[in-house]
């Protein structure tokens, strides 16, 4: 297996043939060059299909890999379309496909960024014609072969057979394949009833590469010649460099350059340049490099606009929500009025604490820049925005900018900047080398693009009979969007007008208050989608409970009958209200909502819908002593069809359990100098395996729709479902994220 | 690797042996001749290239660079090489045969599809092998003992193939 897969990879970059399958599908062309046909055996049917002779077929694999699967479930749509035969599969990663026409970029092979889970949906649409027109091409060789036409063949299994039961291998027909024309209409579809590889279980494609250690990720490349380093970075947001003294760092035996970074250009968006003035120490290894930073003597000058922490933040929010709001998103009916005559009120205000996002790979990037040409190896999740930094920065035509997307370790937004590219490229330019820049852990606490602090006002109101007539989510928050865009379109990133409980209730209010904040701010797993659920399904929690009303019954009271509302956002146009309210049953039943319960034992719900993904979880928890023990977590989702259903279950338990290690425990704060306070895993605690459930029973259900990913949707219920646990076993209403500190100081 | 015979010199310049410091990685002999005080995990990784080792925090806290000293697991990052005269480590990619059969942790990982991100697998992998050469038979609670950091959520499949693993082990000892 490791030697045909080698021998596949050095072979890869080789164009030998082909025929744009992507042509049929309205992708851009792939652009061959027949000269360079070489008559050699493996075979490239389209950007993404390959077959050597011995049949192994060589899938590449267009979207970054952070962790959600995608280069397996990619390929398996593939694979499906051409009825490959997985055995022989091996799946490659795709470089950034572009070309230049007319001087600007021109994008080759469609969707490539891991964001917001829509990989899934962008192959779903665009990838099973890529399988089907080198499937295509492979029967009508056979069809030529054997003098008969192509519908009097089928496929199975990486082999055309006649219906005189004669089989051909697709690797000896790839050849002749690659000499015809694709064909000028659309091969059919695969009915789902044909489906030999969606809907079954696939491990990861790069398994075996990571048990035994030779997966490379970014941080564990390497070329020839090249200097590693490391930056001591502006520890207060907006400071400059004040003094330094690099006598001594340079005296270190290995230590080649001592380079200063500028400031970043405040006309400029946060994530495209570097985050903060710094110096960098360029030496032959790692540690050398990082003996130069700790040898060098350096002062930071504070900005006057010193960054806030999440007291001063809360303080004005509570003076910012007081006021008038920056935006209103949606108005239904009269709230205010609603709320003044109403026989029951209820309020109730959520706070949330700024995060990080503690990939455990940190930011590194190597550069290669020579002869008019860029190599960039980094953990990347838009590399199209990696590429337009390098380019900004070198001034390099499009198709000599080279971004390869290795595997990451993890993303969760942090990698969709590229500010660490831009500083790797702008010392690589100062010293004419390739530079493979590390980041420390501590330089990927402190500078980070934080997911934002955010303070919650809401208030809800009921008639006589107990049902809802009234609902308002105030958001006060520090928009990421602040640096990007015009002041009215900065609540973009905190709300969606459409989340429920809108269009559940007639008199309605979303609002979004201005928060300013001079701590950088960027994506981060699901969006707001992950702290606006923790207020909404809290707070459902305790008007139900105020209602003395069952949970389950009065949120499926609250949804009402099955059907589709609109939805605007991403993941709509439409919320279908009976797949929200399924998964909530469903996890409701798992966890034994209707069971007795044991002594002492909360169980709490929430569901939340999340880029067209609807999941519910139910939490069991009880308290020993003042350990939290989660004695059972499930996750019932409806994500379409699921591709894969190992990796969906895999992406919603490790978004269940990721939800729940950011909700109890994780926070990022500033110490009295403005500084942030957090440095570590030490400071800044993940869950370990010790604090996990043991079991998180995933339930998917069965679904004929179309495919929606899996990365984000398992992530925002998880933490509210859990507070409404802890209060249901405690009594213990918790109002903050991080829990776990709240809940101590209560308890 | 294979080389060519040669034919031998006329005469032999006796050159001064270098001094340095031995070790064994992965079964094999290496002589590290550079700074006595550079840690393992940057021997291994700048050095060798045994990138499985990986780089996850600066405080000992995250197990990403987790090998085996003399059998024994040990964080990369904490210690120095001069601390390793004569010792035997062991890295992620030593783990498997000589002819690239996986070792029964190895193997349960890969059918458990405990993999997710895969940065923290090779530490977790490395701690696992250290946990069943310590307890073949490990309760939950000795697998809660495991400390190594996965940010992505991947420990209930990392316990399932713990389990897995001790079984074949137990079933087809080595």
């Amino acid at each position: 297996m490791t030697s045909a897969h080698d021998a596949s990879r050095r072979r890869f970059l080789q164009v030998l043939g082909g025929a744009g399958g992507a042509l049929i599908v309205g992708l851009p062309a792939f652009a061959w060059n027949p000269d360079e046909l070489l008559g050699q055996n493996p075979v490239r049917l389209n950007p993404y299909v390959r077959i050597e002779p011995d049949g192994t077929t060589v899938i590449g694999s267009r979207d970054p890999e952070v962790g959600q699967g995608i280069r397996t479930a990619e390929a398996r749509i593939l694979a499906e379309a051409l009825d490959a035969d997985w055995d022989k599969v091996i799946v490659e990663p795709l470089d950034l496909g572009v070309t230049t026409v007319g001087g600007e970029p021109h994008w080759t092979l469609g969707h490539q960024m891991a964001a917001g889970s829509t990989s899934i949906p962008a192959a779903w649409n665009d990838l099973p014609a890529v399988g089907a027109a080198a499937r295509e091409l492979l029967v009508r060789a056979a069809a030529e072969r054997w003098k008969t036409t192509s519908a009097n063949l089928r496929t199975s299994r990486g082999v055309v057979i006649a219906a005189d039961g004669r089989r051909l291998g697709y690797g000896g027909l790839a050849q002749a394949a690659s000499k015809l024309k694709p064909a000028a209409t659309r091969p059919r579809p695969k009915l789902p009833s044909e489906y030999v590889l969606i809907g079954q279980d696939a491990g990861d494609v790069d398994a075996r590469d990571i048990v035994t250690g030779t997966q490379h990720f970014a941080i564990d490349e390497w070329l020839g010649d090249v200097l590693v380093a490391v930056i001591t970075r502006c520890p207060y947001p907006g400071g400059r460099l004040a003094r330094f003294d690099y006598a001594a760092a340079s005296k270190l035996k290995g230590v080649e350059k001592v380079l200063t970074i500028p400031p970043p250009d405040p006309s400029r968006p946060p994530g495209t340049q570097p985050l903060t003035a710094g110096v960098a120490v360029l030496a032959t290894d790692t540690w050398t490099a990082l003996q130069g930073i700790a040898a060098l003597e350096v002062e930071w000058q504070m900005e006057p606009h010193a960054a806030e922490g999440d007291a001063a933040l809360a303080e004005a929010a509570a003076h910012a929500l007081a006021g008038e709001p920056t935006t209103v998103v949606r108005t239904d009916g009269d709230f205010t009025a609603t709320f003044e005559h109403a026989p029951r009120k209820f309020k109730a205000e959520y706070r949330i604490a700024t995060v990080a996002h503690a990939d455990l790979e940190p930011p590194s990037a190597l550069v290669k820049i020579d002869h008019q040409h860029a190599l960039v190896i980094a953990p990347v999740q838009n590399p199209r925005a990696t590429f337009e930094t390098v380019r900004r920065l070198t001034g390099l035509a499009p198709d000599k900018i080279e971004v390869r997307l290795p595997r990451a370790g993890g993303g969760f937004g942090r990698f969709l900047e590229s500010d660490y590219v831009a500083e790797a490229v702008m010392l690589a330019k100062a010293v004419g080398k390739p530079i493979k820049l590390m980041w420390t852990r501590k330089d990927a606490f402190t500078h980070d693009l934080y997911r934002p602090f955010s303070v919650h006002a809401m208030q809800a109101c009921a008639d006589r009979h107990g049902a809802l007539t009234g609902w308002s989510h105030r958001i006060a928050s520090t928009s990421r969007l602040q640096e990007h865009e015009p002041r009215a379109r900065w609540w973009l990133s905190e709300m969606h007008p459409d989340d429920l409980p809108a269009g559940l209730i007639d008199n309605l209010q979303y609002a979004w208050y201005a928060l300013d904040s001079a701590l950088p701010r960027g994506s981060y797993r699901a969006s707001s989608h992950a702290v606006n659920a923790f207020a909404t399904e809290c707070f459902i929690d305790e008007v139900a409970h105020a209602l003395k009303r069952d949970s389950l019954e009065f949120r499926l009271a609250l949804l009402g009958e099955s059907r589709q509302l609109p939805y605007r956002g991403h993941g709509g146009p439409v919320l279908d209200i009976g797949r929200l309210a399924w998964v909530l049953r469903l996890a409701a039943d798992a966890i034994g909502w209707n069971q007795p319960h044991p002594h002492g034992h909360g169980f709490g719900l929430a569901c939340h819908f999340t880029f067209g993904g609807y999941v519910a979880h139910a939490m069991e928890v009880s308290m020993e002593g003042r350990r939290l023990v989660i004695h059972k977590a499930v996750c019932a989702a409806d994500l379409g069809r699921v591709v894969n259903p190992l990796g969906a279950r895999a992406a919603l338990m490790g978004a269940t359990l990721d939800g729940l290690s950011t909700a109890l425990r994780q926070r990022i704060s500033l110490d009295k100098q403005g500084r942030i306070a957090q440095h570590g895993f030490e400071d800044y605690p993940l869950a370990t395996m010790a604090q996990a459930p043991h079991a998180v029973e995933v339930i998917l259900v069965p679904s004929e729709e179309s495919p929606t990913g899996a990365f984000a949707m398992g992530f925002p219920s998880a933490a509210p479902a859990l507070a409404n646990a802890i209060f249901a076993g405690t009594t213990v209403r918790i109002h903050q994220m991080p829990i776990w500190p709240e809940l101590m100081r209560l308890l | 690797m294979q080389q060519t015979p040669q034919n031998p010199p006329a005469a032999i310049t006796p050159q001064p042996v270098r001094s340095g410091i031995d070790v064994v990685v992965n079964g094999e002999p290496f002589r590290h001749t550079g700074e006595p005080e550079l840690p393992l995990i940057w021997y291994l990784r700048d050095v060798l290239r045994l990138t499985g080792c990986k780089y996850g925090c600066d405080d000992a806290s995250c197990g990403a660079c987790s090998v085996l000293v003399d059998g024994k697991l040990k964080l990369a990052c904490t210690l120095t090489m001069q601390s390793l005269a004569g010792r035997r480590i062991t890295t992620i990619e030593g783990l498997a045969g000589a002819h690239g059969e996986l070792h029964p942790v190895q193997q349960a990982w890969i059918e458990e599809d405990a993999i997710l991100c895969g940065y923290c697998q090779p530490g977790q992998i490395m701690a696992a092998v250290d946990l069943l050469t310590r307890k073949p038979h490990p309760s939950d609670k000795d697998i809660d003992g495991i400390g190594n950091l996965c940010r992505c959520g991947s420990y209930p499949r990392i316990r399932s193939a713990i389990k897995r693993a001790s079984k074949v082990m137990r079933d087809k000892p080595r």
